[in-house]
């Protein structure tokens, strides 16, 4: 447990965001999961994320399925609605939701078993519809609740604890992303906040689907030496080939604008999200590019990490379906009723 | 209709055709079906087809009833054989003295010849290879000679034949001209060379002024879209489809914004029924009225996220049109096979609210209404219909709407309720009735809460206590309880007006009902003193006890092989099982009153007979056991 709980009252000098919030405003229960768990520092990004956007807490929406990652939807934005679904479902759930209030901020969070196993047609779905939606998979490469099975996502050779090597090829939810057209695809790593915070902003402010594959270490059942989804091994193969800045849309962008390394991608609502290239030739906005880059260093042994690809362009579920711009769910019945004078001519065709 | 009627019979008898499906055959037979509702006569069709797009046996059955009976008839007086395919198993099928109508294109096959009925020939396929051009405008067309042909036999009349050719080819004028044509070809040619029109035949009505021919799954669609739902997720499923493609097009006919071209509805096509049942649950959760339609499979998949949407109350509206099971079964057959799976669907203690509409009036307005008890009770709610319901087009009134509807949302706390309480509980019993309030997404920073699958407590908070999950899952069996008196109760068919029971209960649901009625009408006619409740929901009002404790036999006629409705009967009133016979019919095809009666007389006859003294029954069991 890493959370402890916090006095009511509130320290007066504690900063607070556009809003009058606090970050503590932006928290929820005390987590339940073991000390060090990396799940508990991707909440720690999403709270600071949530804070710096300046989002109504209420406003947002947690989603997610079974497992401990899923669990953690309990652990931030107390005042919101959260809904832990069935295991590899949330996306349904998410999809469904989002149809009938098109509005929310929708947060999913996943595992790689929720993800990547169970709840793999799924996810592929919620990509290919563009759900606007942030997906946050926290990636540990094993399954904790129910003990220490491998999932999906291990490595060839990447051992048990009890020693037992994993034989099966994994499935790498970035790759399979890029394949399937998501128009935000991001890498990152629990224990580098400075990196996962803007990328959660940027993602849950895209216009669609927006992946975040988080390596999130199990410190109880896949932290060992033999593991690749360990602290050390992900600090030790780390590579951080296009780190961002996102910028909100009413901040003014102070930033200096004849820094040649820089990309900027205009999102949906008119904020920014800036690339700094580190990777010389890298470009966030060529599909292609950026799966043949990610493929490349893994052969290397590299964990490649940062906004790896971005389409704004793309129209998410309801901008495809045409969908009216108020949330189907303030639709007054009257709007959606035909009423009597429409049904009695309408009998009359079925005579 | 028994065999001994005689033949000649105005407005009062059955016809259908063997043909080959994927050739036109529907489109002709629903031509002479609404010609023949369109004189004023009530009508029924049958579709029975394969699950197949092209090439396989496929019948249609038409009953024609003064008397307005709309069950599958157990007989037809006249069989059109267009099929070499079942050729055999068609001329069977025709009533002694009946006749038999073949295409003699081709000689007399030694199938087609039976004794003792009248076999008449009309070279249909001759006669379109002479007048068209193309093999499948000749296929095509010769389904509309044989309309013709039956139209001179049965004394169809055929500007009504003409009128409706014209609407449907309205914009395709060579067509028109072609089917004009091809109609002549048979109603010519049965005119010249048979004595027209047969003994039974049509005689213009009124008795159709105020009704209407639609099938099941259009109305379902139309309920749908009259009580406000917005958001559809389904998976295609037969034969269920029809469903979503009817709410797609009322939609798209009602729901489009005048100015914008914008849809006021979210439709969406799942990867499978297990996202569609999430993605119903997760749109309830928001506030929108949401539904899916499907068959028995797709319930089955449907199963775990029902259990989710139970145990954490979200509303949601699940269409079954039954087909026949177990596993893939028999897909364009009818059954009643789901309706203790549906009763009890999902893992650890589940109930639900099921409706039984028994046409597509009752599809219409039961439809809609599970929406409000969706809402007001916080559950999925199963509208349970079938394949001879959902697919088939049937005679029912004219549907009508009353304007002053407004939805029944339930109990949903808004922002200024939420501001006037203390603290906000999701589970909590205030009124008594076991139903809480909720909230919904995005409305008020008051009102959020954690909606979990796991063990909660009535403030919505984790739990793995006893005494907390228990109050939570006793009030979930409260809140049943309260439903049991807001859910349509059964319709009751009384013989005697003085309040005394019947000695035998007839007992029956859904598509079960028209041939129910007809037997009903039967029994009694013949002196044999029957009620008839039918059962319209679940779980069941104190009246259905009350009807099976107040009579001493009953009948539970339904469409499966192990009597599930009377099993659920059992379970739930609590009654003796032993107390209710079931009348069962689970082949696929829809029932005919000839079962019901059969099957009273015949439980009549062996409970006599159990009835009869101890010593003479063993005195016969053991004469056969010395034979």
């Amino acid at each position: 447990m890493t959370s402890i709980t916090k006095p009511p009252v509130r320290h007066p000098s504690l900063p607070t965001n556009a809003l009058g919030l606090t970050r503590r405003e932006y928290e929820g229960a005390m987590s339940t999961l073991c000390a060090g768990c990396g799940h508990d520092s991707v909440t720690a990004a999403l709270v600071q994320a949530l804070w710096e956007l300046d989002l109504p807490p209420h406003r947002a929406a947690k989603m997610s399925g079974i497992g401990c990652s899923s669990k953690t939807t309990a652990y931030f934005l107390k005042q919101s609605h959260g809904f832990n679904g069935v295991h590899g479902r949330m996306p349904a759930l998410a999809t469904g939701a989002n149809a009938a209030n098109r509005d929310l901020v929708y947060v999913g969070i996943s595992g790689d078993g929720d993800s990547l196993s169970i709840g793999l047609g799924q996810l592929c779905h919620a990509i290919r519809r563009n759900v606007n939606m942030a997906y946050v998979l926290e990636n540990n490469g094993v399954y904790g609740l129910t003990k220490g099975q491998f999932s999906a996502s291990s490595d060839v050779g990447s051992k048990s604890k009890r020693g037992e090597p994993n034989l099966q090829p994994p499935i790498d939810p970035v790759l399979l992303a890029l394949s399937l057209g998501a128009t935000f695809v991001a890498r990152s790593f629990s224990g580098d906040k400075a990196q996962l915070t803007p990328i959660l902003k940027a993602a849950l402010r895209h216009n669609g689907f927006a992946l975040v594959d988080i390596i999130s270490p199990c410190v109880s059942f896949n932290d060992h030496d033999s593991s690749t989804k360990s602290y050390r091994y992900t600090r030790d193969h780390y590579n951080d080939i296009a780190p961002v800045d996102f910028v909100p849309l009413r901040r003014e962008i102070t930033a200096e604008t004849n820094d040649t390394s820089a990309v900027s991608v205009t999102m949906h609502d008119g904020s920014v999200v800036r690339f700094r290239r580190v990777a010389s030739d890298y470009d966030p906005r060529n599909r292609d590019a950026a799966y043949a880059h990610v493929r490349e260093r893994q052969a290397r042994g590299e964990v490649v990490t940062g906004l790896l690809y971005i389409d704004e362009s793309a129209a998410d579920m309801h901008g495809v379906a045409g969908t009216i711009a108020t949330p189907l769910v303030e639709l007054p019945y009257e709007e959606l009723c035909p009423g009597s004078g429409a049904l009695a001519e309408l009998m009359e065709e079925y005579r | 209709m028994s065999d001994q009627q005689p033949l000649s019979r105005i407005n009062d008898f059955a016809f259908k055709m063997g043909t080959v499906n994927g050739t036109g055959s529907a489109s002709a037979n629903s031509l002479l079906m609404q010609a023949i509702f369109r004189m004023g006569i009530p009508v029924t069709g049958k579709n029975v087809f394969p699950s197949n797009i092209q090439g396989l046996p496929t019948w249609y059955e038409v009953r024609v009833s003064k008397d307005g009976y709309t069950a599958r008839p157990a007989h037809v007086d006249l069989v059109v054989a267009l099929n070499p395919e079942t050729y055999a198993k068609d001329v069977a099928a025709v009533r002694p003295g009946g006749y038999l109508l073949y295409d003699s294109s081709w000689p007399l096959d030694d199938k087609l010849i039976r004794e003792g009925i009248t076999i008449l020939g009309i070279p249909f396929g001759k006669m379109c290879v002479e007048s068209f051009e193309g093999d499948r405008n000749r296929t095509l067309l010769r389904n509309i000679a044989y309309v013709g042909a039956l139209a001179a036999l049965l004394e169809i009349d055929m500007d009504i034949v003409g009128e409706m050719l014209k609407e449907k080819f309205a914009k395709k004028r060579a067509l028109l001209d072609a089917n004009f044509r091809a109609i002549r070809l048979g109603y010519d040619y049965a005119k010249a060379n048979y004595s027209c029109p047969l003994p039974f035949h049509l005689e213009r009505m009124d008795a159709t002024k105020d009704s209407i021919l639609l099938d099941g799954n259009s109305a379902a669609a139309l309920g749908a879209v009259y009580a406000g739902a917005t958001v559809g997720a389904w998976y295609p499923i037969t034969p269920s489809t029809s469903l979503m493609e009817a709410f797609k097009e009322y939609c798209e006919r009602f729901r489009i914004d005048p100015e914008t071209k914008q849809r006021k509805y979210a439709l969406i096509q799942a990867e499978d029924e297990l996202a569609a049942a999430g993605m119903v649950i997760g749109a309830g959760w928001c506030g929108a009225r949401s539904f899916t339609s499907t068959a028995g499979p797709g319930i089955s998949l449907m199963s775990e996220f029902i259990g989710l949407a139970y145990y954490t109350e979200i509303p949601g509206v699940f269409f079954d049109i039954q087909r026949t099971g177990p596993s893939t079964g028999m897909p364009t057959r009818t059954q009643q096979g789901d309706l203790l799976s549906i009763a009890y669907l999902s893992h650890g203690d589940t109930k639900h609210i099921a409706l039984f509409p028994a046409n597509p009036e009752e599809c219409f307005y039961l439809g809609a209404q599970a929406f409000d008890l969706a809402e007001r009770f916080q559950t999925p709610v199963f509208v349970v219909s079938d394949l001879d319901i959902g697919m088939n087009d049937w005679m029912c009134r004219r549907f009508t709407w009353d304007d002053s509807y407004r939805p029944d949302r339930g109990k949903v706390l808004g922002a200024d309720d939420l501001e006037r309480m203390q603290r906000f509980s999701r589970y909590l019993d205030a009124d008594g009735d076991g139903i809480a309030a909720r909230t919904l997404p995005g409305v008020s920073p008051r009102g959020g809460y954690f909606t979990r699958g796991s063990g909660h407590t009535k403030h919505a908070t984790y739990t793995e206590d006893s005494t907390e999950y228990q109050e939570v899952v006793d009030r979930l069996s409260r809140k049943f309880e309260t439903a049991a008196k807001s859910v349509p109760g059964p319709e009751m068919h009384l013989q005697g007006g003085n309040g005394a029971s019947a000695p035998i209960g007839l007992i029956s649901l859904g598509g079960c009902h028209s041939a129910v009625l007809e037997a009903v009408d039967r029994l009694r006619s013949s002196g044999t003193s029957v009620d008839y409740m039918r059962v319209r929901a679940f779980p069941f009002a104190e009246s259905v006890r009350a009807f099976v404790a107040s009579h001493p036999h009953c009948y539970v006629v339904e469409q499966n092989r192990d009597g599930q409705l009377r099993t659920l009967l059992a379970i739930e009133t609590g009654l003796a099982r032993d107390s209710m016979s079931s009348i069962l019919d689970y082949g696929g095809l829809p029932l005919t009153a000839d079962r019901v009666v059969e099957g009273v007389l015949d439980g009549e006859q062996a409970r006599a007979a159990s009835r009869r003294p101890a010593a003479s029954v063993a005195s016969e069991t053991r004469n056969l056991l010395l034979t």
